[in-house]
């Protein structure tokens, strides 16, 4: 069973939860939120996100399409082909 | 050189007041550990700091948290506590950082526990993609005092020195000495232990732990005595803040103690030393630096806080003390052994002996040392300088604290009552 768009952006949002050291940022995110920028993610971590995110969704995420993730829409769009 | 700030979680309590009090009643850390038991380790019991997953949340975030293993916990929470303690504003995350002040915070065996829970089994699956972000920032040998930095924003030196057993103390008179040259106004100064099975595994391997006394966790740790049979490992964190008297007058912070010397050395090997025993002539030699770099008359010093650590070394090590002080034993200073109540905790006894020698100077007490009532028959002529029951000490103006390690290293420090 597929899961709907909201429902992945709201997964990918838990997942990034305690990574984020904005968790103003984070309340009020959106498709277009940064994860390095607006999140203030650390950079080193994004590894460990993908992994969670791999771990959460049973994907496999090649590193070239993990490196094009910049914004939660991103991650979510990548799941859902993912799974497509 | 003064104190301003001391930081302690031991297996026996975490923070001042909670160690005084346990330091002053007797209260041992040392408890059964189950998991020892079901590996067949020979030593069963250990000291590991208690509470640490209600408290680690009050001074790390998860995110943090996500990317730190015990020996990193106990060094923040310690080095938190000492930063707290001595009166400094934090570092806001925005700011800039305090280009004044550093740390040298040392471990012993560091971060072995996530390289044998984690990293290797890993590796060895064939599945590297699979570790994460987080292996090296946690098996790197400065991984105690890297963290530490960032969460209290230091801009001086920041390192991790590693001298077995002797690396707490070690840590004292290299921050001491970096204070002296200018190079820094204050320095975090001291050393962190996790406790794991790995860690513990190879001393139990080599026998030097006492295996005796599982069924009497309270009395397993028994330096000085008749019947030692081997040390206790513990685990924690102990951690002061160093700074010159000018700095901490300029900014009125309350001072502890003064800093009157120290002096680390090696005895190579030679002389009766070995990697596992040490060198008389370099632990006498390691004594009189100290004592000398302090400028005081050995008949000065009131207390003496041991390495102590209940192997056949102890009575040695008493006539180390005797033989570097010129002094008979009826005139040698008190004697204790804090590790009698925690065990010994490795890379981290040196840092939370010397709290605990700073913490007895400022507050006047000479804490007793368990499970010598049996006093070894080589230390009988020095008897009635043991320490057995804890004792108010108002007078108590001078405490010489050392450490002795694997590698045959030595470390001695001088700690002053301060007055004006």
């Amino acid at each position: 069973m597929s899961m709907s768009e909201q429902q992945v952006f709201e997964k990918v949002v838990s997942i990034i939860k305690p990574f984020a050291k904005a968790p103003e940022a984070l309340a009020a995110a959106s498709m277009e939120t940064s994860i390095l920028k607006d999140l203030k993610v650390n950079s080193a971590r994004l590894v460990d996100v993908v992994l969670e995110i791999e771990d959460a969704f049973e994907i496999e995420v090649k590193d070239e399409d993990a490196d094009k993730v910049k914004t939660i829409g991103d991650a979510v769009k990548l799941i859902l082909a993912a799974q497509a | 050189m003064v104190v301003t700030g001391l930081g302690v979680l031991a297996p026996n309590g975490h923070g001042l007041d909670a160690f005084e009090r346990a330091l002053r009643a007797g209260e041992s850390g040392i408890r059964f550990v189950p998991e020892l038991a079901e590996l067949k380790f020979g030593c069963q019991v250990g000291g590991i700091p208690q509470g640490v997953d209600q408290i680690q949340g009050r001074y790390l975030s998860d995110e943090e948290l996500y990317a730190m293993n015990p020996n990193m916990v106990y060094a923040a929470i310690a080095a938190i506590d000492a930063w707290t303690d001595s009166g400094l504003p934090r570092v806001a995350a925005d700011a800039e950082p305090d280009w004044s002040t550093g740390a040298v915070l040392g471990t012993g065996i560091g971060g072995i526990d996530t390289i044998a829970e984690k990293l290797a089994p890993k590796t060895d699956a064939g599945k590297v993609a699979r570790l994460g972000s987080t292996m090296v920032e946690q098996i790197m040998s400065s991984g105690n005092s890297a963290r530490v930095a960032g969460l209290l924003g230091l801009g001086n030196q920041v390192t991790t020195n590693s001298s077995a057993c002797n690396t707490g103390t070690e840590a004292v008179v290299d921050a001491f000495l970096r204070i002296r040259e200018g190079r820094a106004e204050r320095m975090l100064a001291g050393g962190s232990e996790g406790h794991s099975k790995y860690i513990w595994a190879g001393f139990d391997a080599m026998k030097v732990l006492n295996r005796s006394k599982n069924d009497a966790p309270a009395e397993a740790s028994r330096p000085m005595s008749a019947s030692a049979a081997g040390f206790i490992p513990g685990s924690g964190a102990g951690v002061l803040m160093l700074e010159s008297l000018d700095s901490a007058r300029a900014r009125g912070a309350r001072i502890y103690a003064e800093l009157l010397g120290g002096h680390v050395n090696c005895g190579g090997h030679r002389q009766g030393g070995s990697m596992t025993a040490p060198n008389p002539v370099s632990v006498q030699r390691c004594i009189r630096g100290a004592v000398a770099m302090a400028g005081i008359r050995p008949s000065e010093i009131d207390l003496i806080n041991g390495h102590l650590t209940a192997t056949f070394a102890d009575p040695h090590e008493v006539e180390n003390w005797r033989a570097a002080l010129e002094l008979t034993p009826e005139t040698l200073p008190l004697i204790q052994s804090t590790k009698s109540l925690i065990g010994h905790a490795l890379g981290a006894a040196g840092g939370i002996e010397c709290v605990a020698s700073v913490l007895q100077l400022g507050r006047g007490f000479a804490h007793g040392s368990l499970n010598c009532d049996d006093l070894h028959p080589e230390l009988a002529r020095f008897a009635a300088r043991v320490v057995h029951q804890t004792r108010d000490l108002p007078e108590l103006r001078v405490v010489a604290k050392a450490s002795f390690g694997f590698g045959d290293v030595n470390g001695c420090v001088i700690f002053r009552k301060f007055s004006e």
